[in-house]
């Protein structure tokens, strides 16, 4: 089992990431053995990402039809979130240093159709690397203008859009030399439960992607394409900000998407 | 994306999103005051919901979030917002709760109501933890109505020792019990939607 690395330091005997890369490459495209589990999903078991191994179910999902509880979602309105929590650069006094960036998208169903009214929350390191979390040890600087969370509601075309800083990428303790690409993560309601997704928003061209084993956990390709937003230079406004892009797809049915033309079984 | 993507995509269901771990410093946007408050302690009617979420080596996981969806105590679902900052007397159904540095979640709520007669009475509820990769869904029936639970299709479908794990206790008055265990022995039954 993995030690926890040294703090600054290597420990021998610590996994390399030329290691995890072989194990990456091994597991490369391999779909998971469970039935039930919609292949555009990220594995749980997935052992390059070490703190996986005990915390993965090793029984198959269990098929079953949703209640109406199921089919439903909590109701967020304006009295849980205020228009200003969208900009993650005025939470504070002063202005958060980094890469002033719009990230904006519409949050739609598998049909295409956007889904309206719904929440949704992004945390965030600064441009540093930092997380503002008593147990985030990298000796990186926080930034005491940057708290890097917001949250918003989506509008009548199913719309989001946050003002923020493009966060910046950090080092983990997976393996040796482990860091994460620079990410957002984002927390997103649909208008049934069980579309509830958390998930982590990526920037293209990012070279530490490939070495990632929690973004390698996805198997299918165009999955893992679909959580790397495309830089927008319409979005991108004159001497202010840069423009990033992204949609987020929900499905009703995490079973059937993929065999829409087939009967439930 | 290519061209022939996008007209394929005219035609075809989008591919969702996929997911990724909540990793280890979702308390930064997730957690909020209130959050595992439903209602206030002390209001007429609330209960504890509490449990451990567990590991495959049975130790507690100090860093999962549960989230819980419910119907109020007639059956109803609540459609009031007010959940990320509640408003008192109101109740919007839904909480979120991060384990603490003993695996412990614990919620102050309603007892949830059948949306149905004969239907048993459960809390929808979503598992997220640093190392888990994806949301896990399950469910916590309450343990009361032996007949309904008997009657429910999902309940139904499993063994003895799987059914058990989707069932909650009631260590006391005003008080129902239940963990998550994550991996190994008395695996919880985590679920798929047809």
């Amino acid at each position: 089992m993995l030690a926890p690395c040294a703090e600054g330091g290597q420990r021998e005997g610590m996994t390399t990431q030329a290691e995890i890369s072989a194990e990456i490459a091994q597991l490369h495209g391999k779909p998971s053995t469970d039935p039930n589990w919609a292949p555009h999903r990220a594995l749980t078991d997935y052992a390059p990402y070490r703190s996986s191994i005990l915390r993965h179910p090793t029984k198959d999902l269990h098929l079953t039809d949703p209640e109406t509880i199921e089919l439903t979602s909590p109701a967020f309105g304006r009295r849980d979130v205020g228009e200003a929590e969208s900009d993650l650069t005025t939470m504070s006094t002063g202005e958060p240093l980094g890469e002033r960036m719009v990230v904006e998208g519409r949050l739609l169903d598998g049909e295409g159709r956007p889904v309206r009214g719904q929440l949704i929350e992004v945390w965030q390191a600064n441009s540093a690397g930092r997380y503002r979390h008593k147990r985030d040890r990298h000796p990186a600087p926080l930034d005491p203008h940057f708290t890097g969370a917001g949250r918003t509601l989506t509008d009548d075309d199913g719309r989001y859009r946050f003002l923020t800083i493009k966060p910046g990428p950090y080092p983990w303790r997976n393996h040796v030399n482990a860091w994460r690409p620079a990410h957002i993560h984002f927390s997103v309601f649909g208008d049934a439960f069980t579309q509830r997704l958390v998930t982590q928003m990526y920037f293209p061209g990012d070279p530490l992607m490939p070495l990632d084993p929690i973004y390698q956990a996805i198997p299918d390709e165009r999955a893992r394409d679909g959580l790397i937003a495309d830089y927008d230079h319409d979005l991108t406004s004159p001497e202010w900000a840069l423009g990033y892009r992204w949609d987020i797809i929900l499905t009703g049915s995490r079973k059937t998407w993929t065999e829409p033309e087939e009967s439930d079984e | 994306m290519s061209e022939s993507l996008k007209e394929q995509r005219v035609n075809q269901p989008l591919l969702p999103t996929a997911d990724q771990t909540v990793g280890p410093f979702f308390r930064v946007g997730l957690v909020y005051p209130g959050d595992r408050e439903l209602v206030a302690p002390g209001t007429p009617g609330a209960i504890v919901l509490d449990g451990r979420v567990l590991d495959g080596e049975s130790e507690p996981v100090p860093d999962a979030m549960i989230e819980i969806w419910q119907t109020d105590e007639t059956g109803a679902i609540p459609r009031e917002s007010g959940t990320r900052r509640r408003r008192p007397g109101s109740f919007s159904g839904f909480g979120r709760c991060e384990t603490d540095p003993e695996g412990w979640y614990a919620f102050t709520t309603l007892e949830p109501a059948p949306v149905r007669a004969g239907a048993p009475a459960f809390f929808a509820v979503h598992v997220f933890a640093r190392g888990l990769l994806a949301v896990l869904q399950t469910r916590i029936y309450l343990p009361d109505d032996e007949a309904a639970l008997t009657a429910d299709p999902l309940l139904a479908s499993l063994p003895a020792d799987r059914r058990a794990t989707l069932v909650a206790t009631r260590p006391g008055p005003g008080h129902v019990r239940h963990d998550i265990r994550l991996q190994g022995d008395g695996e919880t039954v985590f679920l798929a939607f047809r």
